[in-house]
């Protein structure tokens, strides 16, 4: 009788361990099984990515509809190239988009947003988006601010 | 020349004792159990006792830490106007860092201490020379099930330490200080990456397992037989357990999170 109490407690406690890698796997890396499959892939280069990390968003008008899949140095072009994975039930982004990399907030973290072009072949699997705006660099931004304030000086 | 004798010997001394010490884990653990039924048995009693009875000193803990890193956070993170990430900070910290650490010093306290002082007064009481007497092998019967009960143990804890402080973190964070629950869970899962910060901190928990247990089950073993050394053992039990876990800690944290 006692030893079978420490088999069912034991057993509790092994579940409890499960039940907790489960909660951290699912709810906390937000892992999920089946999002692979329904999703395509699209690629973009940009001059400068600036701080966009694998896993950021990519969204139109505001809403979520894919994320960055991996991040890579074209040596070719000497530009990045950007993979993304972008839902499956998206199926109607035209091939002339714009992918630009923006921030959301004033400090906060990069995501990539999608104007949609006018086209009206749409982008599919392994497509290409040609039409890409880098990210804001705050450095070169205030640089052009300096070299254009002291010109206006000047005349 | 007595004092540099003095020393030679000393550091023989300790180079004896790791020796021991390694004999001890190599001959306890790397012989087959005679039947596995039995090894299962003796397993199972050590999991109840070290394990599952440390299961609510680790909720319970785990959970005030999770809700005071999430309240500290909130008001750091709230004078930059970036309290959302308030998640991501609970989350990254206690699974890189306090999840396995926090857990492996409690299981030092709780199960550690208690391992050596029964050892300790199972020798002191002479059942471990009893057992030899009647042919079973001490290691076997009663240094092994704990050892391998410990690794078990310690990071079935972490991970019920961690997602307990995960929970007890939003607690804090959503339905009190009212930051928007979508935010806090999306930005959480942005940064937490599954095989990098969670299999990471399984990893080092397992790690200080090694450590907490092999010093307990030794301390046990090797102490004096009185009630004086086994208080003394124990004491050491809970202050090099301790000590060796947080200097891993830091060596496991270079390893795995420091290629910047």
């Amino acid at each position: 009788m006692r030893n079978k109490q420490i088999e069912l407690l034991v057993g509790v406690f092994i579940v409890f361990g499960f039940a907790g890698l489960a909660y951290l796997a699912i709810q906390v890396s937000g892992l999920a099984f089946a999002d692979k499959q329904d999703s395509y892939q699209v690629v973009a280069r940009f001059d400068d990515i600036g701080g966009l990390t694998p896993r950021a968003k990519v969204a139109v008008a505001g809403v979520t509809i894919g994320s960055v899949e991996s991040i890579t140095f074209d040596k070719e072009l000497y530009m990045a190239l950007v993979t993304m994975n972008i839902d499956q039930d998206i199926d109607n982004l035209p091939i002339d988009s714009t992918a630009s990399i923006l921030t959301s907030g004033l400090l906060g973290e990069k995501y990539i947003g999608l104007s949609i072009g006018a086209e009206d072949t749409f982008l599919a699997s392994g497509d290409e988006v040609y039409d890409t705006q880098s990210a804001l660099v705050l450095e070169n931004l205030i640089s052009q601010f300096l070299f254009n304030s002291t010109t206006g000086d000047g005349e | 020349m007595k004092r540099i004798s003095k020393l030679g010997g000393s550091v023989f001394d300790w180079l004896e004792a790791v020796g021991r010490a390694g004999l001890l884990l190599s001959q306890s653990v790397f012989h087959l159990p005679r039947s596995i039924a039995g090894a299962l048995s003796l397993l199972g009693k050590q999991i109840y006792s070290v394990g599952y009875l440390s299961l609510i000193i680790v909720v319970v803990s785990g959970l005030f830490i999770g809700m005071v890193l999430s309240l500290q956070g909130y008001s750091i993170l709230v004078k930059f106007g970036s309290e959302q990430s308030v998640g991501q900070l609970v989350a990254l910290t206690l699974l890189r860092e306090l999840g396995p650490v926090v857990t492996a010093l409690l299981f030092a306290g709780r199960a550690c201490s208690a391992l050596t002082a029964e050892i300790g007064l199972m020798k002191a009481t002479e059942q471990l020379s009893s057992l030899e007497m009647m042919g079973v092998d001490p290691y076997r019967r009663i240094i092994a099930p704990r050892f391998i009960a410990g690794l078990i143990c310690l990071p079935i804890l972490s991970v019920i330490f961690s997602a307990v402080g995960i929970i007890g973190g939003e607690f804090v964070a959503v339905d009190w200080l009212g930051i928007h629950d979508g935010s806090f869970w999306s930005l959480m899962q942005q940064s937490v990456v599954f095989g990098n910060d969670v299999v990471n901190g399984i990893i080092k928990s397992f790690c200080f397992a090694i450590a907490v247990t092999w010093i307990a089950v030794y301390q046990g073993y090797e102490c004096t037989p009185t009630s004086e050394g086994i208080g003394k053992a124990t004491t050491t039990t809970v202050v090099l357990g301790s000590l060796s876990v947080l200097a891993l800690d830091f060596i496991l944290t270079a390893a795995m999170f420091g290629d910047f």
